[in-house]
């Protein structure tokens, strides 16, 4: 059943006025009035998206509002609407991106307070708002690319925001162009939809009509559209091979990395990859791939995450194994539990990376953990809110990532991919014990502050503090909603157990399992984050210089690690060298130096050097020209002489 | 009656000398005086071929000349006069701003 629901408009409309007003007035008007628009907007936009989303509860299971806003592209049988559309799925994640988005500008406006470009910082938060709202309500793939688009420029808005700095500037543009090579894969799958189903007839970028069509892509092409669109969903999601602009996203304002980073813009290749759920079915090869992918990125950042020095890069590359877990659980077919891990990674990482903000604004921008420690008594509501997040990222239970994380391994396990749910459970181990790690040298141990920052600690003042509570309360019940009599028991959904799950169900299509779980499967990724747990306590609390003996002994792997296994300097010999060669040497010197510029400059040579030779003619001597005109007169006399009437 | 070719002959000479004195000599004011002799050359061949065929066109066109060249003559006389009074010449050869 569908309903019409014009208020979804409400939900862009408001962001929108963000951006216009903070563009335009928003310097002038002065940082207390953009410190209300900014997050105000955003709160508008969570309070109309809070009444569509309990609109929506109320109606039957499957059901969804519609508001078609006005036709866009009309060319012939192919038309195109702008239309909004909320159902189950794009009920989650809209409640997801204003909910957590509205306390991240909340949390700006305090980390932000210092920074002269106020304005311009919200007026891009607000277009990444905007766009990112635009792309989980759209209706149709080409609506869902404008948006898809629109958060990849604001993400490299926002990463260069310093852009004084030079390589905060390069890391900007370094992540707009490996996006770029994702976002192609993503044209190429809409061009050959349009294709396929043009072949038959029909003419649609509609997700519901492209559903309903599902029947005429036939297996071939399902594939290539599954793997070109899964290209476009690694670009955007941090995952092999296009994963390396994430960690250096991480110089962008702290905020930033929070809402953009960690809680919603990566999480949007889940998204889309639930969104088309029906063509992924249809290409159970794609799905494998997809799997695959996810869970050897899982454990691939996670190692890299075990001795990253710094507080953001180990957030970092933990993001980009907890989207590894989330294409684990969509590769695995069980497209709900990826987008529960969605919901509940963007409270306990929003709130990590928000915490770790916290911990940057009090020591004066430190981000290494070797010059933090001991900060639990001075920083006590960060402390406590990350331990929080950190007992939900470890997937220790009643905290939200153990019922999220516990749904995708079991999916996978359930889907028959053992080999890959032994990754999942391998990297759960590590996850627990970075992120213990962090925990234990950051606020346990003696302080290592530099002595000048180490008497200007100070907690965060309320406008920060208030969204980490709020947050951390998310990060423990989050993972509730799943529980059979949890918040969503109220509901028209029958049954015991996965509330969530089945709320999602008739969005995105039902999980069959080819495996039955046992005791060891189910219990496995809990011993393991535990066994992460008590070793990060042995290695960084019982016996502090364990770790660096044990980096000495095993130099070689270590190094190996804290220099990400090198693939930065492999992908710049092997990538980015020869593409600047081939830019510089034959696309600039001999293309547009050469060839371009020589055609251009030649046509003018050609007439400046003419006309320095015919110019001699113009002596100004009248009786010259005179001349000239004499012999022109008996030249048409005689040709009518001899040529006209002699003939 | 004298013949037409006659005086079509003499009215190309007297034409041909006005050419020759506007293409070598270099005094505008001979130049001058050699366009004069062009425009009468070119009033002479009007009048005979107008009397041969009977016609009043032709001495019509004559007086329309005549009239042109008066004008002419006054406007240039007075572009020859302020000509020697700036530049203190009157030889074409020195009067070559107008060139590259």
């Amino acid at each position: 059943m569908t309903v019409q629901f014009p208020a979804l408009a409400l939900i862009l409309l408001f962001p929108l006025i963000g951006v216009v007003f903070n563009m335009f007035f928003g310097f002038r008007s002065g940082r207390g009035v953009v410190n209300v628009v900014g997050p105000g907007v955003m709160f508008a936009a969570f309070a109309v998206a809070t009444w569509a989303f309990l609109t929506l509860l109320k109606l039957p299971p499957g059901s969804a509002l519609a508001a078609p806003l006005w036709g866009w592209i009309e060319g012939g049988p192919f038309h195109v609407e702008f239309g909004l559309r909320v159902d189950a799925l794009s009920g989650v994640m809209v409640m997801i991106v204003t909910g957590v988005g509205s306390l991240i500008f909340l949390y700006s406006v305090g980390y932000m307070a210092e920074d002269e470009d106020f304005a311009r910082f919200f007026t891009y938060m607000n277009l990444f708002a905007l766009s990112m709202l635009i792309l989980i309500l759209a209706d149709n793939l080409l609506m869902m690319f404008v948006g898809w688009e629109g958060v990849g420029l604001c993400s490299y808005l926002l990463i260069a925001f310093w852009y004084t700095n030079p390589q905060f500037a390069y890391n900007g543009r370094k992540a707009f162009v490996v996006n770029r090579i994702g976002d192609a894969g993503f044209l190429l799958a809409m061009f050959t939809t349009v294709a396929t189903l043009g072949a038959h007839g029909v003419w649609t970028l509609n997700f519901v009509e492209l559903h309903n069509n599902a029947a005429l892509f036939g297996g071939a092409a399902a594939t290539a559209i599954g793997v070109l669109m899964f290209i476009g969903a690694t670009g955007k999601s941090a995952q092999i091979p296009l994963y390396v602009w994430l960690p250096d996203a991480m110089v962008g304002p702290t905020p930033v990395s929070a809402l953009i980073h960690a809680a919603t813009m990566v999480t949007a290749g889940v998204y889309m990859i639930a969104r088309l759920g029906f063509l992924f079915t249809m290409a159970p090869s794609v799905l494998d791939l997809v799997a695959t992918v996810g869970a050897v990125t899982a454990l691939f950042a996670a190692t890299i995450a075990l001795v990253q020095p710094d507080i953001k890069k180990v957030l970092a590359y933990s993001t980009i194994s907890q989207l590894g877990y989330m294409f684990l659980g969509v590769g695995s077919g069980a497209y709900a539990s990826g987008i529960f891990h969605v919901m509940t990674h963007a409270f306990f990482k929003g709130l990590l990376f928000l915490c770790a903000g916290a911990v940057m604004h009090a020591l004066g921008g430190e981000q290494d953990m070797n010059k933090m420690g001991g900060l639990r008594r001075k920083l006590p509501i960060t402390f406590a809110t990350m331990f929080i997040a950190t007992l939900a990222i470890a997937a220790i239970p009643p905290f939200s990532g153990y019922f999220s994380k516990d749904l995708i391994l079991e999916a996978a396990y359930e889907s028959g991919h053992t080999g890959l749910w032994i990754l999942g459970v391998i990297t759960a181990g590590l996850t627990s014990f970075y992120m213990f790690r962090l925990i234990f040298m950051t606020f346990f141990g003696d302080s290592r502050v530099d002595s000048e920052k180490e008497h200007h600690i100070h907690e965060s003042p309320a406008v920060m503090a208030i969204p980490l509570i709020v947050l951390a309360i998310l990060a423990t019940v989050g993972g509730w909603v799943n529980l059979s009599h949890g918040w969503l028991s109220f509901l028209h959904i029958r049954g015991t157990g996965n509330a969530f799950v089945r709320f999602l169900t008739p969005a995105v299509g039902t999980f069959k399992p080819i495996v039955e779980a046992n005791l060891a499967s189910t219990s496995m990724p809990l011993i393991a984050s535990i066994v992460g747990i008590v070793l990060a306590y042995v290695l960084y609390i019982r016996l502090p210089g364990l770790p660096f003996l044990l980096a000495w002994r095993l130099k070689g792997p270590y190094d190996l690690l804290l220099n990400k296994y090198y693939i930065d300097q492999v992908y710049n010999v092997v990538v980015t060298r020869p593409l600047f060669w081939v830019s510089y040497y034959v696309l600039d010197r001999a293309v547009d130096s050469y060839m371009i510029d020589g055609t251009a400059e030649g046509a003018g040579l050609a007439v400046l050097t003419s006309g320095q030779v015919a110019r001699r003619a113009e002596t100004g001597n009248v009786q010259h020209y005179a001349f000239v005109y004499l012999l022109g007169a008996l030249g048409i006399v005689a040709y009518y002489l001899f040529l006209v009437t002699g003939r | 009656m004298i013949p037409l070719s006659y005086m079509m002959s003499l009215s190309a000479i007297i034409f041909a000398i006005g050419v020759a004195g506007v293409i070598i000599r270099r005094n505008i004011l001979v130049m001058y005086m050699s366009i004069e002799l062009m425009l009468n050359a070119v009033n002479l061949a009007f009048i005979a071929i107008g009397s041969r065929l009977g016609s009043m066109d032709g001495q019509v066109i004559v007086f329309f000349v005549m009239t042109v060249a008066a004008a002419e003559s006054a406007v240039g006389l007075g572009i020859i006069i302020s000509s020697f009074r700036n530049r203190d010449t009157v030889h074409a050869d020195d009067l070559t701003l107008m060139r590259w």
